[in-house]
């Protein structure tokens, strides 16, 4: 059982990012080049593509073996790197150094209902689907009845896919999915989609395949369900392997690093690459006027935002939107129509206090994202770059808390009770004649 | 262990093609699927596949055989029409179903891995589908004529598999370009309408000699596509005029290079379709 069946062997991958607008006209640049100065052209051609665009390492000298029958988990921040490596574990994209070995049939799901069409039938779109992922057409008749039966679709067969409800859909798609009977299965967060009973059924049928010697790879958000899947972890951050221990162990890291993130009342920016020349340099979060990144209820909050111009301004833009970890938009300010006179002269760096009161906020966390430039339209960016925290406050002294996953406002209100019916009078009442 | 994968920056040819066999049942899927969507909530279903041609052929022998008045060498300039409207229609529909094929099935792309040559080849089968079904008009059409075909009839496969090679050769240079750069999606209709009357469709390939000499019909002959289309005429109408060897040699080079060339640039481009799609 010791068996390693995939070795990943100092495996990096670079993208070069182009600029948008280079990219667009690149064929008509090209030409243009080739047609005026063609052995130049010739000369250059390499060292030019290189020179126009940028690096970035997705992933970076990751190492990390896996054993056969183990179900792993990895885990890791939004652009940590762990859709990247699924995509090469799964050959859609190559490597640009490093090497992988696995050993057995590989079957790789990185989204449900790949190749679905919508106008061909459930019955049709198995079968197709089925080929996409792999499978011969004879296994596909045999698992038929079987892939049928687990989607609970029988009486809608032989209706287009596009008139499914998106549940049906689903179901569908994993069926289709969950009888490739590979040796190595690579899963992406396919489960964040359909409802919760057949998550669970989703769930249910990977252990399963874990429990027949499979191996399985596996990504998502859902902690709980990457906990009671896997038994050992992967943490990645920024294209790197942090950890790579027992599910528990990684599961535990991960959480002290976000928390980590969360404590900290003040964040570094780097100047961006190109784009706006007005800059954010730091951002920090004030309680009462003191850095802290935990509010109690009831408490001031005030941002600050030091920025740096590459030449003298007198009234930069600035904007920030609160976001609650549910990811709704919960505040969004800015300066851009207020008439507020800005700096008396023009200046280099300065900083700007946004003092936003005492927000009536329910217990959570939140995140706060910046925007600041010249104008509306060049601005640097900078999101979910601070994230605070609400404290739960006994606000009736009751010893009651109020729910905080209703709302992200605590509003007072007050409740006035009546014996009698309020007439309300009808506008616009249509029943009546106007009168001449 | 019976199957061991090795992913590395630049993996095997050897890998490849064996991945390609493993993965044949899915040119038959690919092309499965685009003929059953094609004709989805369409009244007449599959016979768009026969009005096509006869009303184009109609229109060509009116403005060509009956206004132009076109040498015909002798047979029905209907019959001369659909000879060349035939692989013609195979191979421009070919061209840009193969040509957009990478981009509409970009879903599958950057989601799911086989060997991408599967996607512009299915789409050349879905044609070729398409040109069996029409070639029924051709029957129908002889017999109208009371037109008997000679011997040589018995050669026309060895034509259609050129049309197929020449439409696969362009078909994977113009969606791997496409892939990268979306200026084909404006280039290849232009190129078909185009092609429709730089190709020998509507008139004898033989008339470019008569009226400029026989160096500009070899150069002419460097259209693949004209090689096939006196192929499909001297097969099933005979051989009024002699055959033209040059010609075909010439178009059998093209095409080849264009195969090769096509699945060489295809090949070096596919390790980044994912990312840049």
């Amino acid at each position: 059982m010791s068996v390693s069946v995939i070795e990943v062997e100092n495996l990096s991958k670079r993208y070069l990012i182009g600029h948008q607008r280079d990219a667009r006209d690149a064929l008509r640049h090209r030409l243009e080049a080739a047609l005026r100065h063609p052995f130049k052209w010739l000369l250059n051609r390499r060292r030019q593509s290189q020179a126009s665009r940028e690096e970035f390492w997705a992933l970076k000298d990751i190492s990390f073996d896996v054993k056969q029958g183990d179900v792993v988990g990895i885990i890791g921040r939004n652009g940590a790197g762990k859709s990247t490596l699924l995509k090469i574990l799964s050959r859609i994209t190559e490597p640009t150094s490093g090497r992988i070995c696995m050993d057995g049939r590989v079957a790789s799901l990185l989204e449900v209902g790949t190749g679905f069409h919508q106008e061909l039938t459930g019955r049709e779109n198995i079968f197709l689907n089925g080929a996409i992922l792999g499978m011969s057409k004879a296994e596909i008749s045999r698992k038929f009845d079987e892939i049928v039966a687990f989607s609970e679709i029988e009486k809608f067969l032989d209706t287009p896919v596009k008139r499914y409800s998106s549940g049906m859909y689903v179901r569908l798609a994993f069926a289709v999915a969950a009888h490739l009977e590979p040796e190595i299965l690579i899963v992406d967060e396919v489960l964040a989609v359909g409802d919760t009973e057949f998550q669970k059924k989703c769930l249910g049928k990977m252990s399963e395949v874990s429990r027949c010697g499979r191996t399985v790879l596996f990504v998502s958000h859902n902690m709980a369900a990457v906990r009671a899947l896997c038994r050992t972890g992967v943490l990645l951050e920024a294209g790197r392997v942090i950890a790579c221990d027992s599910i528990e162990a990684v599961a535990a890291m991960y959480m002290n690093r976000a928390a980590e993130r969360i404590s900290s009342p003040s964040v570094q920016l780097s100047k961006p690459r190109g784009g706006s020349d007005v800059w954010i340099e730091s951002v920090h979060l004030l309680c009462d006027g003191q850095p802290g990144a935990k509010l109690e209820f009831g408490q001031e909050l005030s941002l600050a935002v030091v920025f740096r111009a590459a030449t003298p301004i007198q009234k930069p833009m600035i904007g920030y939107l609160i976001r609650s970890s549910r990811g709704e938009n919960v505040v969004n300010a800015n300066n851009n129509f207020l008439p507020s006179p800005g700096y008396a002269e023009s200046v280099t760096e300065g900083t700007i206090i946004c003092n936003l009161g005492a927000l009536p906020l329910m217990a959570g966390s939140y995140s706060v994202s910046f925007w600041l430039g010249r104008n509306p339209e060049d601005q640097h960016y900078a999101e979910d770059i601070l994230h605070f925290e609400v404290l739960e406050k006994d606000i009736w002294g009751n010893g009651k808390l109020p729910t905080r996953s209703l709302s992200c406002f605590w509003w007072p209100t007050e409740f006035e009770f009546s014996p009698n019916c309020l007439e309300v009078p009808l506008f616009n009442d249509i029943s009546k004649p106007v009168a001449a | 262990m019976a199957t061991r994968l090795i992913i590395e920056a630049g993996r095997t040819e050897r890998q490849y093609w064996r991945d390609l066999w493993k993965y044949r049942e899915l040119f038959y899927f690919l092309a499965w699927r685009d003929l059953l969507v094609r004709y989805k909530q369409t009244t007449v279903g599959v016979a768009w596949s026969l009005i096509r041609p006869f009303l184009t052929t109609v229109v060509l022998t009116v403005v060509f055989g009956k206004l132009g008045k076109m040498p015909s060498g002798g047979v029905p300039y209907g019959l001369l029409v659909l000879c060349g409207m035939l692989p013609w229609q195979f191979f421009s529909t070919a061209l840009s179903e193969s040509g957009n094929s990478l981009v509409t099935n970009s879903n599958l792309i950057s989601k799911v891995y086989f060997p991408r040559l599967i996607v512009p080849a299915g789409s050349v089968i879905t044609s070729f589908v398409d040109f069996v079904i029409s070639a029924a008009f051709l029957v129908v059409l002889m017999l109208w004529y009371h037109f008997v075909p000679p011997a040589t009839v018995v050669l026309l496969p060895f034509f259609v598999v050129l049309a197929f090679a020449a439409s696969l050769g362009v078909g994977l240079w113009i969606a791997a370009l496409m892939v990268e750069y979306r200026d084909f999606r404006f280039i290849v209709p232009f190129v078909v309408q185009f092609g429709l009357y730089a190709s020998p469709v509507a008139y004898l390939s033989s008339l470019v000699s008569d009226r400029y000499g026989d160096p500009y019909r070899l150069l002419y002959s460097l259209n693949p596509i004209v090689g096939v289309i006196d192929g499909f005429r001297w097969c099933i109408l005979g051989g009024q005029n002699v055959f033209y060897w040059p010609g075909l040699l010439m178009s059998l080079l093209g095409t080849a290079f264009l195969l090769v060339t096509g699945i060489w640039y295809f090949r070096r481009t596919e390790r980044t379709f994912a990312d840049v799609i």
